[in-house]
């Protein structure tokens, strides 16, 4: 399994067919404490770049782009009583939604784990 | 993801004199009001209830603070504002608003009356004022403008303003400088600290009881750091300060208040509450504002608690039954100590009463909220007379 990132702080990582979509660790610190999550709905089709999900923290609310092109299969319900997950675990326990891919060369495109953290680094 | 912040036009910011101070301690720096100033350390639901149940200093040094002195001050001033300025005592503080014309609100602020015994300006009494740092040069502008040859006005700019607010601020600012909890709500006095004078009143912008301290930009450093060293406190962000007031029904100029809402529009009626300055009806837009407190003004600033767990922020639209957009939100979020999403909304005062439900409008999606009563959360403050 490798996990990918986007410039937008967005991670997603795939197994088997099924990818799992997230924002990163910087993306949630950046945020501050997260009040809220909107997840999208199950069979939900997306482009790379379509808004996918919102995020809001006591701050602001936050569009979520989906990295890659494909169809939603899974939102996170636990977000939903619980979004404080996305601060405290947004790399695993916090991941946003699931989907199957159209076109698995579109992960080519984004960053690997040390890219995106010489990225980070440079903000 | 999209950016957290929005842009910002790019202008020379201001440093406060606690800037080094703010980054030394964690602080996240944003442009508000002309200033870099810190919106968080630790994080903002942790800073909000840090303040409603210990002690928060929050570092408002970018507010105007104003000095006015000479012959004839009280009835100069009460052309300007609605308060009744000349029965104002010695110490004594007040919240009023400097109106324009048309009874808009220019600005909100608070006054108290200096006798000779200040630092300021020593042996001579007068008005000493605090005003919202966006707007203190054109309220230093209109006083000029507007105010008789007379009376003098300074603008402290030397002077840092640091609150401490909290249950426990009681404690810990009298340790560091004692005789403060003598004071009750909205007085002030002057005191002793470390070779120099503070002006320290009772207020503050967040509902708890607390204080505010006016001290020379050059000691500021070390009263925070004599205050942060007690247990009790610790440095608080603006975006803490912003949920506190919005739980506490007080209104921030620019967004709830503007040059097209007037004191009752606002609900802000105890501040034309004097029966003199009503009778004599001889301040900026009197009979608009009088009519208005009569006979109710179109709309009226209301608070809201939204079903769900979405915040409903500034600029979502009010929808009547039939979806016509009948008024505006103009502050929101997520309320840590309310655990729910709440506003504050101008609507038709048809709608304004407790328990109307309303449909509210943002990014095309429909929440529904009711109208409550404000405060959100009770006001603890101290007041003179009350059991301590």
């Amino acid at each position: 399994m490798s996990r990918y990132f986007t410039e937008d702080h967005e991670w997603i990582e795939l197994d088997g067919d099924i990818a799992t979509v997230g924002i990163t660790d910087y993306a949630q610190s950046q945020l501050g404490d997260i009040v809220f999550v909107e997840v999208p709905e199950e069979g939900k089709q997306v482009a790379k770049g379509d808004d996918a999900a919102v995020v809001e923290s006591v701050k602001a609310a936050s569009d979520v782009y989906a990295p890659v092109s494909g169809t939603v299969i899974e939102g996170n319900a636990a977000l939903d009583g619980e979004p404080a997950l996305v601060n405290e675990d947004p790399e695993g326990e916090g991941w946003f939604f699931k989907m199957t891919l159209t076109d698995k060369g579109e992960l080519n495109g984004l960053m690997d784990e040390a890219a995106y953290a010489d990225f980070v680094s440079k903000l | 993801m999209s950016d957290v912040t929005e842009p910002e036009i790019v202008e020379e910011l201001a440093l406060l004199p606690l800037d080094a101070w703010h980054r030394a301690r964690g602080g996240r720096m944003v442009p508000f009001a002309g200033y870099e100033m810190p919106v968080q350390y630790e994080g903002i639901m942790a800073e909000h209830q840090w303040t409603r149940e210990s002690a928060g200093l929050f570092d408002v040094s970018h507010m105007g603070q104003l000095f006015l002195s000479g012959e004839g001050l009280d009835t100069a001033l009460e052309t300007l504002i609605p308060a009744d300025v000349a029965s104002v005592p010695v110490n004594g503080q007040k919240y009023s608003l400097l109106l324009g014309e048309n009874g808009g609100i220019l600005d909100d602020l608070m006054f108290t009356r200096w006798d000779g015994d200040n630092e300021v300006d020593p042996g001579v009494p007068g008005i000493y004022m605090v005003v919202n740092g966006a707007c203190k040069w054109d309220d230093i502008g209109h006083l000029r403008e507007f105010l008789p040859d007379e009376i003098s006005l300074s603008h402290l700019d030397e002077q840092a303003l640091l609150a401490l607010q909290g249950p426990k601020a009681v404690d810990a600012l009298a340790r560091v400088v004692p005789g403060v909890e003598t004071l009750v709500f909205m007085r002030g006095g002057w005191f002793d600290w470390n070779g120099t004078r503070l002006w320290i009143s009772r207020s503050g912008y967040t509902g708890e009881d607390g204080f505010e301290i006016s001290v020379t930009g050059d000691m500021a450093q070390e009263l925070a750091d004599a205050l942060t060293a007690q247990a009790e406190v610790k440095p608080i962000g603006l975006g803490a300060r912003d949920s506190l007031r919005l739980e506490a029904d007080l209104p921030l100029y620019g967004h709830d208040l503007d040059t097209e809402t007037t004191p009752v529009m606002a609900a802000l009626n105890f501040a034309v509450a004097s029966k003199r300055r009503r009778e004599e009806a001889n301040f900026p837009g009197a009979a608009r504002i009088l009519a208005e407190r009569e006979s109710g003004s179109i709309q009226r600033r209301v608070g809201l608690i939204v079903e769900g767990r979405q915040p409903v922020r500034e600029g979502a639209l009010v929808l009547d039954a039939a979806g016509n957009e009948v008024g505006r939100v103009t502050s929101g979020g997520f309320a840590p100590t309310v655990q729910k999403p709440i506003t504050m909304a101008y609507v038709p005062t048809a709608l304004a009463e407790i328990g109307t439900r309303l449909t509210l409008s943002q990014r095309g999606k429909i929440h529904h909220g009711e109208v409550v009563a404000m405060p959100f959360v009770p006001h603890r403050y101290v007041r003179a007379g009350a059991a301590q």
